[in-house]
């Protein structure tokens, strides 16, 4: 069986080797190559950057993220659940209606909060 | 001739080692799944220009060749001879790798696409699994971008754009649950088999609501028009990719139509039966029998609907991006799933397994 995963293991190397050689071909090999100040200086608008870009942002995209991985692992959850569904038949919706419905609450909890609310 | 040539090739192919032969075989079959790839990504673009210039009675590009055929092989060749500008204040080694970690995944999704009946790279049991990994990996290229390239408009629109790649991507989970539940397995050709018999036998009819979410998760997952807020050139310039040029920037650009050509075929798979002829009752009928051919049309459907949503559509506003993404289609799918997953227990209707 695992034996089938090898091609999908070759096919990444691939994908990353593709990316390496074109930026190498393309960027080191055919196309110039004459770096200056000015050139390499971050893009604002013809202003000089007044501070570091990586600046403070915004809590909310703390927010989302702390929700997306709640809910992502809950997908990993769904996903052999959903498969077996037909075996585990009424018991597996149960449990999963509870589980489910603990993690609605805590996401109705964030909606009235309006951990949601974008402006 | 071939057979003189197979006579001296076929001893040299012996004596190479086991783990050689396996490596080339499988390169050879990747390299056959990925230049028609690149091709079509290089003429989505050329379709794109064309398609949309054409809704806004425009020609699009008609000078590089007959029509404009050569234009996608210009552009390519421009992009080549363009110098990469790295900028000083960045980190030259992420700056460089981030394009490549949004190429490696978009293009590694495909090795496990069924094309046709039991034409597949690798026949994987857990297929979708790893697709829904592989199209979520995407975001970290942006993320790195944006954040090696220190500047502000990169920032913002990396910010920007993972918490909006992020929201639909549990949408779309939620509705890839839907299918699982309807397929019963998470290998793409068994949710393929399990839709034979014709147009109203697909996934689509049951799972209508679903697959809207999905398709138009899709659209938010690729950053494309409407939701192109990362992208916005009129308040963030380019978003990520401001500060990438020449190939650095043309990898992310074939990254980014790589994955809207995989959005639209996995569209066509889970939901309209992949190579599946609509009509069910001739299906061993060559042509109007299934085959690879009705899931190049089913893709080029769904490749045209990202044109022409792009084309039709206004911008949406980041707070309804987010809006539609958490407080929208995150319940419709919770509630279709439970629905579904009752009717199916049930033994009610079409979901009845």
């Amino acid at each position: 069986m695992l034996e089938n995963y090898l091609p999908v293991l070759i096919f990444m190397c691939v994908g990353l080797i593709t990316g390496l050689v074109m930026i190498l071909l393309g960027g080191f090999i055919l196309a110039p190559r004459k770096p200056n100040a000015e050139k390499n200086s971050p893009y604002e608008c013809g202003f000089e950057a007044f501070e570091d870009a990586r600046l403070k942002f915004d809590i909310r995209y703390y927010l989302v993220a702390i929700l997306f991985i709640i809910f992502d692992l809950e997908i990993a959850f769904l996903f052999p659940w959903a498969i077996v569904l037909e075996d585990i038949g009424i018991f597996g919706i149960t449990a999963m209606g509870i589980f489910l419905g603990i993690l609605v609450i805590g996401f109705i909890y964030e909606w009235k909060k309006g951990a949601l609310e974008w402006e | 001739m071939i057979e003189s040539m197979m006579s001296f090739v076929m001893p040299i192919w012996e004596w190479l080692p086991m783990w050689i032969q396996v490596l080339v075989t499988n390169v050879f079959f990747i390299v056959i799944i990925m230049v028609p790839l690149m091709l079509s990504v290089a003429y989505v673009t050329y379709a794109e220009r064309k398609i949309i210039g054409y809704m806004q009675v425009r020609i699009g590009p008609n000078r590089v060749g007959p029509r404009g055929w050569l234009q996608p092989i210009a552009d390519a060749v421009k992009l080549m001879f363009k110098e990469i500008i790295i900028p000083t204040n960045s980190n030259r080694f992420l700056f460089l790798f981030a394009p490549m970690l949004s190429m490696g995944p978009a293009l590694a999704a495909w090795a496990v696409i069924p094309f046709a009946d039991n034409i597949q790279l690798a026949d994987v049991n857990a297929g979708l699994l790893y697709i829904l990994a592989m199209t979520s990996m995407g975001v970290y290229g942006v993320i790195i971008a944006g954040w090696a390239s220190n500047s502000k408009y990169a920032m913002l629109g990396a910010l920007r754009s993972a918490a909006q790649v992020v929201a639909y991507e549990i949408a779309m989970g939620f509705a890839l649950v839907g299918v699982l539940m309807a397929g019963g397995s998470l290998n793409l050709g068994d949710i393929i088999d399990k839709q034979a018999g014709g147009f109203f036998n697909w996934f689509w009819l049951p799972l209508l609501p679903l697959m809207v979410v999905y398709f138009i998760s899709g659209v938010a997952e690729t950053n494309r028009a409407p939701f192109d807020v990362a992208e916005g050139e009129s308040e963030i310039v380019a978003g990520f990719h401001v500060d990438y040029s020449g190939m650095a920037f043309a990898v992310f650009f074939l990254a980014e139509y790589a994955n809207i050509i995989m959005i639209a075929a996995l569209t066509s798979l889970l939901f309209f039966g992949g190579w599946m002829s609509p009509f069910g009752s001739y299906a061993d009928v060559p042509l109007l029998g299934n085959g690879f051919h009705w899931f190049v049309i089913k893709t080029m459907f769904f490749i045209y609907m990202f044109l022409w949503i792009r084309a039709t559509f206004p911008r949406y506003r980041y707070d309804q991006i987010m809006r539609l993404g958490w407080k929208v289609f995150i319940p419709v799918t919770i509630v279709w799933i439970f629905v579904e997953a009752v009717m199916a227990v049930m033994q009610i209707g079409p979901w009845a397994v």
